[in-house]
């Protein structure tokens, strides 16, 4: 089991189901395939430094999971099918990532109490 | 021709002659690896403002003889703009981005 971390721009004409939609495709995809889900983000609709497919903003989402190696091909497969998607990046997480993204989940739900 | 002249005679119309060295100080700060400074073990793609600091204005990474960072550390940063780049948090290019 590796520790991953995949951000995507999901299109920003979508309205809200269906995005709340394709988010829990992905979730139970990964599910699915034996991945275990650490926390999720939203960043919300933010504008992009750069138009893609001529579009100034999108809507981030940020998972966290650990996964065995073999489920991160066929996910980005699927990625690469979706047409909401506008960009995806998957990374894995060495133990400094690891402890760096415990300490941003421990900050952001301090900032969200305040 | 009375260039050359004046400067025979040493002298010229509103020159300043200084006896001793003028005191320019030379002894600049020392820069320093900010990440092993402060114990950053993880350089983070997802803080576009803090990896602001490590591009110039048109968007360029600047060289590690500006930053003072360890060559560890700059690559991790190298990488981090890139990836941030990708997902548009950071521009390829840019103007007057400071």
């Amino acid at each position: 089991m590796n520790h991953y971390e995949t951000v995507f721009i999901l299109n920003p004409v979508l309205s809200d189901v269906q995005i709340k939609e394709t988010v829990k495709k992905y979730e139970d995809f990964l599910v699915s395939k034996g991945a275990k889900m650490i926390s999720k983000e939203d960043w919300g609709l933010k504008k992009l430094a750069y138009p893609i497919q001529n579009k100034k903003s999108g809507f981030y989402h940020l998972f966290e999971f650990t996964a065995p190696g073999e489920v991160i091909n066929p996910l980005e497969v699927e990625f690469r099918r979706e047409e909401r998607f506008m960009r995806y990046l998957t990374v894995k997480l060495d133990k400094h990532a690891i402890s760096w993204a415990e300490r941003r989940r421990v900050k952001l739900k301090e900032k969200a109490k305040a | 021709m009375s260039n050359i002249e004046q400067q025979a005679k040493g002298k010229k119309d509103g020159e300043i002659r200084y006896l001793t060295p003028l005191n320019i100080d030379t002894n600049k700060t020392k820069k320093y690896c900010m990440f092993k400074k402060s114990g950053i073990r993880y350089v983070d793609y997802k803080d576009p403002d803090f990896l602001m600091r490590f591009i110039n204005e048109q968007g360029k990474l600047l060289p590690r003889r500006l930053t003072g960072t360890s060559l560890k550390y700059q690559r991790k940063v190298s990488v981090a703009v890139k990836r941030a780049r990708h997902l548009a948090l950071m521009p390829y290019v840019a103007d007057l981005l400071k």
